[in-house]
């Protein structure tokens, strides 16, 4: 490790004892990046701003806030009415969790398409998969927080998700809930681990960091870094690229927080929780739709797992794929571009999941079209489930042996180099923006 | 078991995704809220006269909890108007030395006077309908203000083949169509200081006006601010764009 070329005493002291100085010249200013990223390989370092953020703007948030079932919902009124700012504060924090899983799920498709999750990045991959979960967890324990009708009652259809389990579900239950129902006790325990996931996720991203810088970025072409002539030190070129990136979000996250703040919200999450008065459609925060149609999907008992179970289960085996994709994906070439029946299915299962979403949102009884009333969204819901597990699970490992891919560039610069003299760039060039 | 009968029937309504209300409501046609777009502000001859409306006319049944008196200056109101609004409401307060509950009358410091002592209460009075609270209304319905101008203006003679119970009413913007609140607002029903025809239309659109103010007090900082902040980003990212140019651009040569 090349020792930092500071030449303040100061640093230098310290950095004789605390080599941190060493670290950040390291890791943020010299590190070799692969020279060809586009901008698709923004969405890591905006993730992690955002993630800060959350930090920031959770913790002057929880200054105000009780967890209380009493004053939880007008201790939020308070934070939007009379704390200076609070309204800015919050419409960031909610608007901030929006945004965080855009980010979150973009960054997710480009390793799907790039093939970032094969060798030597498999446990990469996986850190990544378990800050989704931690995600998932985090963002669904703090929309029960403001104690609105959605926070109740979605606190209340997913902490029974657990009663499916045979036999010990029922406890389980109960031991979630500290009671015999969402109640204070659940509201309380809710805020404490809210106000906790947080920290462990960013003890998750350093691990995640430290994978990455193990090995280095991938890239769109997908093959090793061949030399110097392939790489570029991060800074000044993508510190600056991911600083114009940033300024890009933030002025579409703006539009958000300023014009739109309750775009994404549900309008029942601003009437006070009622556990008498159940709303006449429970709907989760759109990041978790895709999920949710998963969930409902299975209306079928096999063998002696009923429904429930079975949905509970597929919803949970969709993200617990992923964990697995690097041994079900055996194509020894990374990136799509390479790959010329994968991108054509990277791209229907991006839209199966849009279809997914679309089904979380609707009744599942409704018809898909109108005037077209035997075709309902729970059929359209169990194909498009259908199809996100055979993409994975069938797909995936027979295209990896029949698939004969295009020849790879033998480095990273000569495509840049070639001037377009390779044909097999083509067909990945729309991924690639400027 | 009583506790898994509620589990199951739960999971049916979330599995059969059932709407519990039935019913063809009309969507409300968007009106043009002096407050929408990227420059929206309130204005105060209608926040005013919504105020008007609110405490003559809903007062009567509807709360305004999560607002105060001392907020009414923000609509335009001066600090002595105020005082005087506040000073004719009866407050309960206590307990004092005696330990006793007394009455006081108001001041801006204390948040509007709820028209029934609880729950119940509001419910006996409504036929057994209770009136929400109408301070976050138009964030908590599906249309914001251009639904709630719709209920206001929605009222009807039932249509062909509805039957209409005892006390309920038809409106064709509300969910299911038959709601508990009697038609509010009367042609000329109050009078405006500043002479504007109090007619159904003109006072629905007040105190839209005025409840989206409740609603979101912050709508107008909130813009300003949007602006601002936009208008620097932008600057500062096309700035962000030429340095990045001009590094890579370097690396290309
Ligand atoms: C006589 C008492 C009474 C008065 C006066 C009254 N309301 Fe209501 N209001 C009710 C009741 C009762 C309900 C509940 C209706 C139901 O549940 O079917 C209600 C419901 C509402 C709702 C909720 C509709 C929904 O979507 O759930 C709104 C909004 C509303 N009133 C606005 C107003 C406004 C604005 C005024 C003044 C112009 C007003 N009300 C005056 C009794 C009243
Ligand atoms: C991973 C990062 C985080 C995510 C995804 C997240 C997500 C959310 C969401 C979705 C809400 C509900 C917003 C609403 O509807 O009002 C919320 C509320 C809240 N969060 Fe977070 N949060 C994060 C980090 C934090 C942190 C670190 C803290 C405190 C240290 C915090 C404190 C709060 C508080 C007090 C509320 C309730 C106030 C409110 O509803 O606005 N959050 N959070």
């Amino acid at each position: 490790m090349s020792k930092t070329n500071q030449t303040n005493s100061v640093v230098k002291w310290v950095d004789d004892r605390l080599p941190v100085f060493t670290f950040m010249q390291h890791e943020l200013h010299e590190y070799p990046t692969p020279k060809n990223l586009n901008y698709f390989w923004n969405f890591g370092s905006l993730a992690g701003i955002v993630l800060v953020t959350m930090i920031v703007t959770g913790i002057v948030l929880s200054m105000h806030y009780t967890p209380h079932v009493d004053y939880a919902f007008d201790s939020v009124e308070r934070i939007m009415r009379d704390v200076n700012h609070g309204w800015l504060i919050r419409y960031v924090h909610m608007n901030g969790a929006s945004a965080f899983f855009i980010i979150v799920f973009i960054h997710i498709f480009r390793g799907l398409y790039y093939g970032s999750y094969k060798a030597p990045r498999e446990l990469l991959w996986m850190l990544g998969v378990l800050i989704l979960l931690l995600m998932m967890a985090t963002a669904f324990l703090g929309y029960v927080l403001p104690w609105g009708q959605m926070s109740f009652w979605g606190a209340t259809v997913i902490t029974n998700l657990f009663s499916a389990i045979p036999l010990i579900g029922e406890p389980i239950v109960t031991w979630l809930w500290g009671g015999f129902s969402v109640d204070n006790a659940t509201l309380n325990r809710f805020f404490s681990l809210h106000f906790l996931l947080p920290f462990v996720i960013v003890g998750v991203v350093v691990l995640h960091i430290v994978a990455l810088h193990t090995h280095g970025s991938n890239n769109p072409v997908g093959i090793d870094t061949t030399g110097n002539d392939d790489q570029i030190p991060f800074h000044p070129y993508y510190t600056v690229k991911d600083l114009f990136g940033l300024g890009v979000f933030l002025v579409l996250f703006s539009l958000f927080v300023f014009y739109a703040p309750n775009y994404l919200g549900h309008p029942d999450n601003y009437i006070p929780a009622d556990p008498l008065q159940t709303p006449p459609h429970i709907v989760p925060e759109w990041y978790f739709l895709p999920f949710y149609a998963i969930l409902r999907s299975i209306t079928f008992d096999i063998w002696f797992l009923d429904a429930k179970l079975l949905g509970v289960i597929a919803m949970f085996a969709s993200i617990g794929l992923l964990f697995i994709l690097p041994w079900l994906d055996r194509s020894p070439v990374r990136s799509a571009r390479f790959r010329p029946i994968y991108r054509q299915f990277y791209w229907v299962l991006v839209i199966d999941c849009f279809i997914l979403g679309i089904v979380g949102a609707n009744s599942p009884d409704d018809p898909v079209f109108s005037g077209l009333d035997g075709f309902q969204f729970i059929h359209l819901g169990m194909m498009s489930t259908a199809y996100y597990f055979f993409h994975f699970l069938i797909l995936l490992p027979l295209l990896s042996v029949i698939e004969k891919p295009d020849p790879l560039p033998a480095s990273i610069n000569e495509p840049i180099l070639g001037g377009g003299g390779n044909a097999a760039l083509a067909p990945g060039k729309p991924m690639e923006k400027p | 078991m009583h506790k898994l009968a509620t589990i199951v029937s739960l999971w049916m309504v979330i599995a059969s995704g059932h709407s519990l209300a039935a019913g063809s409501a009309l969507v409300p046609a968007k009106q043009n809220w002096s407050f929408n777009g990227l420059f929206g502000t309130f204005d105060r001859g209608a926040l005013q006269r919504g105020y008007q409306v609110y405490n003559e006319v809903c007062a009567g049944c509807h709360g305004l909890r999560l607002v105060a008196y001392r907020n009414l200056t923000e609509i335009g109101l001066t600090e002595q108007q105020v005082k005087k609004i506040a000073a004719s409401k009866t407050v309960k307060d206590g307990p004092n030395d005696e330990g006793e509950m007394y009455e006081r009358s108001g001041r801006p410091s204390d948040r509007f006077v709820m028209p029934f002592a609880n729950k119940n209460a509001a419910r006996a009075a409504n036929n057994g309908a209770y009136p929400p609270d109408l301070s976050l209304m138009v964030k908590a319905r599906v249309g914001g203000a251009d639904y709630l101008y719709g209920l206001l203006t929605g009222y009807q003679e039932t249509k062909k083949g509805v039957e209409i119970p005892e006390g309920m009413y038809y409106n064709k913007y509300y969910p299911g169509n038959l709601i508990a609140m009697p038609s509010p607002l009367v042609e000329e029903g109050i009078e405006y200081p500043d002479k504007t025809k109090a007619t159904v239309k003109q006072m629905a659109q007040d105190v839209t006006v005025f409840l989206s103010w409740t609603a979101e007090p912050e709508i107008e900082q909130r813009k300003r601010l949007g602006i601002k902040v936009l208008l620097f980003l932008i600057i500062l990212t096309g700035l962000l764009y030429a340095i990045k140019k001009r590094v890579w651009s370097q690396l290309h040569n």
